[in-house]
């Protein structure tokens, strides 16, 4: 007698390699809960998971394109954006999903980031916040807060220098739909990136995450569980606050919530019109 | 619509040729003395219904590019020597994902920024080895106004044909000139398009190469399913750090090119029949060079020269059989000496003479049949 | 014809890049000749003296750049004592007269034209921007390089707004340059 076994898998598996599991992610990381953010907000769309673009860069948020089973690509350190916005322009056809890290995106990247923000390009760039490099091994990055440690800012100071902050980068810069959450959040994280892959525009959400191993052990702030229970108690919902009001200060107060949602005209669709009146 | 005949510069044939090999995807950033491609483009790009797009940066521009080429559009930059200084980290992604496209260097005065408005051939060895890491590059070099199109239409064919960055390396001289160009009849121009997978998507192996060692290329936007990375990966283009897929995938990434290397390489020999001097040259020097042995000829010179349209791959058996053949080679390029020391490598013992100049005009015809006068008289 | 150098001179906005231009296309698309245009790039090109060049042969222009012109037309004196050395002996010197004086040692045998140009476009024109037309008519009068009538079927094709004003100014520039009567240094 046969006894057949049912294995429960996780309803978003389908949208992931399995083949390349187990996840290089530490454990208490963050990047996993927002993979399964994007993955759901994939799915909650019903988007045609082949017309899905996802591009990272470098880094341990940027490992995270390889897990998705569609067209995905892996760029140099920094170049995401600039590949999504090739790909965006020459297909516009193609829904481009950028997942990266801070650094990437802020640091090395954070010129492309401007740029597309500034042109509106079309895309959706969900950027993992982990406050320092983690896959170097937790160095200070362009977000880490003023006189925190990591490998490259010891003690006694710590971080000599000043942190961007990443929503007010992005809607200064043009961003159409701008918004923050906090790992913990999920549901409400999923929303905003679903609203960001929906807006015909560039869409920029930075999750606020845990880097136990590294960010977290340098600075005293405890495991992953100990570190996501703290972005729960400092995270302050404030939905269409101004974004020059999204303060984020890690041991207090974490403004989240939807702070831009504005209509402009896109790039590949003005492009589309030029060609067509030259046609004409 | 620009005339099939024209009076134009060789930037503009290079962007003419682009467009009729197909490119409809240009992404850059200006810089003399390559702008006037990039201009061209914005004009000519849109209503061919392509895109022209301004980066922040060169790094941007050619990023860009592999994006999208992954889509399956043809696509390019075109930069001088600080660009592509820039560009090298993504020639590099490019090499290594194995993705088609072309980078156009005018080639200007350097180091650094250079005599911008000046020509030289300083990028030769730049081409071949500024990316990190152990690869081979295509590198075409023409030397007119018409060859600027034939081999931009050249370089997009290689391109895709081997699914590889493709550079087109021409001195600033020959993009400023203006001479006649023909357009071809786009019927009968030949074009080459990157292979595409057929097999079942569930059996796709994204990295897996054909006899021909290139791997048929899925699209974005396709049924197919892939992950490609600058890392280096195996097969399935999963990431690894064993020794056996690094040895396997960067053997075959230099084979592609260098076991195809008849097929890519194009020379042209110029009156080396009877030749006992034989100049190499590429570019516009080549054309002083060709001067040269006219008047030489006509005062009894049996001079001859290989002119190099092809200098990456680097024409190993044409220069090796040219030393065979000749009693003295000359080698006469824009530089301090660069083509110079791969013609060392293949050509000795014959005694090799290196003519250079580094700065903003070739060698004047009058100085090479110095050179090939006093090389007859040893 | 075997090789022919053609050197332009002035400052810039005189339109001597389209005056090499214009010509190439003329022996180039209509007459069906060789020939290469080259030109001076960069800061020179604003203010300062500005070059073009053109390079003529029956057959293929191997090197491409001009090094004895065997006529150089000089349109401010900025572009003369610049550009002026090299001059083919026998040669041919056009200027134009109002704004170009003849100094220094020429090769021997130079036969100088000199051209009114400027005052030729702003007075019998009336349009000073057709100047550089002006003296190309009077260059190809005075060397024969292309006919008149290839050159008139170029500028009206590549300027078909401003046809009429440009052939008045070829014709008198044909005139000018069939009157000019040459002078040795």
């Amino acid at each position: 007698m046969t006894e057949s076994v049912h294995v429960l898998k996780h309803p978003m598996t389908k949208y992931i390699r399995e083949d390349r599991q187990p996840w290089i992610y530490c454990s208490g990381c963050s990047i996993g809960i927002v993979t399964g953010m994007v993955a759901r907000a994939i799915d909650n769309l019903g988007l045609d998971f082949h017309k899905t673009v996802v591009v990272s860069g470098i880094g341990c948020t940027g490992r995270t394109s390889g897990y998705f089973k569609t067209g995905t690509y892996h760029t140099t350190h920094g170049r995401a954006i600039a590949f999504a916005e090739g790909a965006k322009i020459a297909n516009p056809e193609l829904e481009v999903i950028v997942v990266s890290g801070d650094g990437d995106i802020a640091a090395i990247g954070g010129n492309h980031l401007i740029h597309a923000a500034r042109r509106n390009i079309d895309m959706t760039v969900v950027c993992i916040n982990n406050f320092n490099y983690g896959m170097t091994g937790g160095q200070f990055g362009p977000t880490t807060e003023h006189e925190k440690y990591s490998q490259t800012s010891p003690r006694p100071i710590g971080n000599i220098e000043h942190p961007f902050n990443l929503v007010k980068l992005a809607a200064s810069s043009g961003a159409t739909f701008v918004a923050r959450w906090t790992a913990v959040q999920a549901r409400r994280g999923t929303r905003s990136i679903e609203k960001g892959i929906k807006k015909k525009g560039f869409s920029f959400i930075e999750i606020i995450g845990a880097c136990p191993t590294e960010y977290g052990r340098m600075n005293r702030l405890g495991d992953g569980l100990a570190m996501h229970k703290h972005l729960l108690e400092v995270a302050e919902i404030q939905n269409g606050l101004p974004p020059h009001e999204a303060e984020l200060d890690y041991e207090k107060r974490i403004v989240c919530g939807e702070f831009v949602d504005i209509e402009k005209p896109e790039y590949t669709e003005v492009l589309r019109e030029m060609q067509r009146k030259l046609k004409e | 619509m620009p005339k099939r005949i024209m009076f134009t510069m060789g930037d503009i044939a290079c962007a003419e040729g682009a467009l009729s090999a197909g490119c409809r995807y240009f992404g850059g950033y200006p810089i003399t003395p390559a702008t006037e491609i990039a201009e061209w483009m914005s004009q000519r790009m849109p209503e061919l219904g392509g895109a022209y797009v301004q980066y922040e940066d060169e790094i941007a521009s050619i990023t860009s590019v592999i994006g999208a080429s992954w889509t399956g559009v043809k696509a390019m930059t075109a930069t001088s020597g600080p660009g592509v200084s820039l560009m090298l980290e993504a020639v590099g992604l490019a090499v290594m994902t194995e993705t088609p496209l072309v980078l156009v260097n005018i080639m200007r005065g350097g180091p650094s920024t250079g005599q911008p408005t000046r020509g030289q051939q300083g990028d030769v060895m730049q081409a071949k080895w500024g990316s990190h890491g152990d690869y081979q590059i295509i590198a075409l070099t023409p030397a007119s106004v018409q060859e600027m199109f034939d081999q931009t239409v050249q370089a997009f064919n290689l391109s895709e044909k081997y699914r590889t960055p493709v550079f087109v390396l021409a001195d600033e001289t020959v993009g400023h000139m203006r001479e006649r160009l023909v357009i071809p009849d786009k019927k009968k121009l030949k074009l080459e398009y990157r292979k595409q997978p057929t097999i079942d998507p569930s059996e796709y192996l994204p990295f897996k190469p054909d006899d021909d060692l290139v791997p048929p290329m899925a699209l974005f936007g396709s049924k197919y399913q892939f992950y490609a990375t600058g890392l280096t990966h195996d097969e399935r283009g999963y990431p690894s750090d064993k020794e056996d897929v690094q040895i396997r995938l960067i053997t075959r990434l230099n084979d592609k090119i260098l076991k195809n290397a008849d097929k890519i390489i194009d020379v042209e020999r110029f009156m080396l029949d009877d030749a006992k001097i034989a100049v190499i040259s590429y570019g516009t020097p080549s054309r002083s060079a060709k001067k040269a042995i006219r008047d030489a000829r006509e005062q009894g010179i049996k001079v001859g020269m290989l002119r190099l349209k092809t200098v990456w791959p680097f024409p190993e058996e044409q220069v090796a059989e040219l030393a065979s053949e000749v009693d003295h080679i000359i080698v006469a390029e824009q530089n301090m000496g660069q083509v110079y020391y791969m013609v060392k490598a293949f050509a000795a013992p014959t005694p090799i003479h290196l003519m250079t100049k580094p700065a903003g005009m070739p060698q004047l015809p009058n100085e090479i049949l110095d050179k090939i006068k006093e090389i007859k008289s040893i | 014809m075997s090789r022919y150098e053609v050197r332009f001179g002035g400052f810039g906005g005189q339109g001597i890049v389209t005056m090499a231009v214009i010509l190439g296309e003329t022996v180039s698309l209509i007459e069906k000749k060789q020939c290469v245009q080259t030109q001076s790039y960069g800061p020179e090109a604003r203010g300062g003296a500005t070059k073009s060049e053109l390079v003529i042969d029956d057959v293929e222009v191997d090197y491409p750049k001009v090094q004895e012109p065997d006529v150089f037309v000089a349109m401010s004196r900025a572009a003369y004592l610049e550009y002026v050395d090299g001059l083919k002996d026998n040669g041919i010197l056009i200027i134009d007269e109002d704004l170009v004086e003849v100094e220094g040692d020429l090769p021997d045998g130079i036969k100088i034209y000199k051209i009114p140009a400027t005052r030729i476009a702003d007075v019998d024109v009336g349009v000073k921007q057709a100047t550089n037309v002006v003296m190309l008519g009077a260059l190809t009068a005075i060397t024969g390089i292309v006919t008149p009538e290839g050159l008139k079927k170029q500028i009206v094709e590549r300027w078909p707004r401003f046809k009429d004003t440009n052939l008045k100014a070829l014709e008198l520039g044909l005139k000018a340059g069939k009157e000019a009567v040459p002078t040795s240094a």
